[in-house]
């Protein structure tokens, strides 16, 4: 570059930042969820894993007529939250549907990356749940086997600490950071999700209003409404931050790129709002768990969101003021 | 052929794929997503839908100069409610599983845009035996796209076709599969419209219909 004057038209702050650089990033991020369902879950978590991201890379790939499989890393990044939101060892064809409907449904029916209205992960969720609730949903809940990788933890089946007052009470605030609980394979340890979360946030890929609003909201209405049965009010918040599926949900869902508000005001509206609509299905409704379709349901009126919440440009007059 | 029989066959032909009413003109959605769990059940609307806009369709185009244009949708109106009552009272006497089965969507005919688009577009400007044949062609378009709908939500979210009477229902795929019960269920209907749709134009554009 010996020429000092570039005339080029706009824009003229590029960065080195793509789509293949933010999805290895957000892969990067979700290795420790992943190792750590492995640590709990066994060999049976990994091939669950496994089905999953090859299918949703597999079915992108024909979908697009791409000989890349890897293509821009998004699809491995829908398969492999597909399967965190998955129970440890559910049938084969279940995480063939669920990964391909994710891919189908979710996303490539929209027109593919960037224009997808829901999140294409709990698209599937929503599918599976409604098409074979008996599988995912109810008593089918392992307890992880910690370090046994060749155990089979489908042989024990339980409910989830939120689906049973009893079996919450059964569990330690200690056990649920760390993970030691029946769950989703991705959900169940808030330490590992939030190892990942602090390295998506340094690199700038979510902003901590989204995962701030949601997880603050559900501790406020957990402590205030939840009726203090976990060794009282304030536990009990802290209780529905941990138990089911609201870190996941917060730091690697909901903050999704496409199909959360992009204005500062609209992420904390968004995140107060999915935390509002998980714990009114936890605490009113019929479900025990609320978070897929609190965030489905807020990726919905995302646009909305966005169009009431423009910030004022610098130097600009406040509209009717 | 004769100028005229071409004419007709031409009325046929077109609701049938060229202007279909549900897959081009996207009418009669209520029915569509209500009634289309089994495949029978979508048959027996789209048969008791056929005959009031064939039967309604015969009166409105002879009535066509008799009627004021200022009223003439409350007309049009009560000439199909006589003929919905008359369907009603069949399907109770001589099906009455289909009846309960079909349950208010068989009153709603009225309502069934449809019906009310052929009989406004066509019958009520054009002679009776074209007219007839228009409702024909009309009404065998939207039993197609019922019943394909239908086909769609039965095999893939109950695994038969036939059903849902037991005696007669057929399982495609063994005892031990597993129906993807979200197509059974409402959102499943507007899923599986919308893939049924993409399909059909996919397939309409290629071969240039």
């Amino acid at each position: 570059m010996d020429k000092k004057l570039v005339v080029s038209s706009s824009p003229h702050i590029r960065s080195i930042e793509s789509v293949q650089s933010v999805m290895t990033d957000v892969l990067i991020a979700l290795f420790p969820v992943a190792l750590m369902a492995v640590l709990l879950f066994g060999y049976q978590a990994l091939l669950t894993m496994v089905i999953s991201v090859a299918t949703a890379m597999l079915v992108e790939a024909a979908w697009l007529r791409k000989r890349d499989i890897f293509g821009d890393g998004s699809a491995a990044v829908t398969g492999l939250l597909f399967a965190m939101i998955l129970p440890p060892a559910p049938p084969w064809w279940l995480v063939v549907v669920g990964a391909a409907a994710s891919i189908i449904i979710g996303k490539q029916v929209f027109g593919g990356i960037g224009y997808n209205i829901f999140n294409p992960a709990l698209v599937g969720r929503a599918v599976i749940v409604m098409s074979w609730g008996g599988h995912v949903a109810g008593r089918v809940w392992s307890p992880p086997q910690p370090f046994a990788f060749g155990a089979d933890v489908s042989a024990v089946t339980t409910a989830t600490p939120l689906a049973d007052q009893g079996e919450a009470l059964a569990v330690s605030l200690t056990n649920l950071f760390i993970g030691n609980v029946a769950g989703c394979l991705g959900e169940t340890s808030a330490l590992a999700l939030l190892l990942g979360g602090a390295w998506l946030y340094y690199k700038g890929h979510i902003d901590w209003r989204i995962p701030g609003g949601y997880i603050g909201t559900v501790f406020l209405m957990g402590a205030l409404f939840g009726g203090g049965f976990y060794n009282g009010h304030l536990m009990t918040g802290l209780f529905h931050v941990l138990a089911g599926g609201v870190m996941l949900g917060a730091l690697y869902m909901a903050t999704d790129m496409v199909t959360s508000p992009v204005t500062p005001k609209g992420k904390l509206i968004f995140g107060i709002g999915c935390g509002l609509i998980t714990m009114m299905i936890r605490l009113y409704g019929s479900l025990p768990e609320g978070v897929t379709y609190a965030i489905l349901l807020m990726n919905a009126i995302t646009p909305i969101i966005d169009n009431y919440t423009v910030p004022r440009q610098f130097g600009g007059v406040k509209k009717n003021a | 052929m004769s100028k005229e029989t071409s004419l007709y066959l031409k009325d046929f032909t077109r609701g049938i794929l060229k202007e279909n009413p549900v897959f081009v003109a996207l009418l009669g959605m209520c029915p569509l997503l209500g009634v289309t769990g089994f495949i029978v059940n979508g048959f027996g609307m789209g048969m008791a839908a056929m005959a009031v806009l064939v039967a309604s369709s015969l009166v409105v185009s002879l009535l066509r100069n008799y009627i004021p244009p200022q009223v003439r949708i409350p007309c049009f109106i009560a000439i199909i409610a006589t003929f919905v009552t008359v369907i009603d009272m069949v399907l109770q006497a001589f099906q009455p599983v289909l009846y309960e089965a079909l349950g208010v969507f068989v009153p709603l005919i009225v309502a069934n845009c449809v019906i009310l688009g052929r009989l406004e577009a066509f019958s009520s400007k054009k002679p009776v035996a074209r007219s007839f044949f228009d409702a024909v062609g009309a009404g065998i378009g939207f039993t197609l796209a019922l019943v394909l709908l239908a086909a769609v939500r039965e095999i893939v979210g109950h695994g038969t076709i036939l059903g849902p009477d037991p005696e007669s229902a057929i399982h495609l795929f063994g005892p031990n599969f597993e129906p993807m019960a979200l197509f059974a269920l409402p959102p499943g209907a507007f899923i599986a419209l919308g893939l049924l749709l993409a399909v059909v134009n996919m397939l309409m554009k290629r071969f240039n219909i």
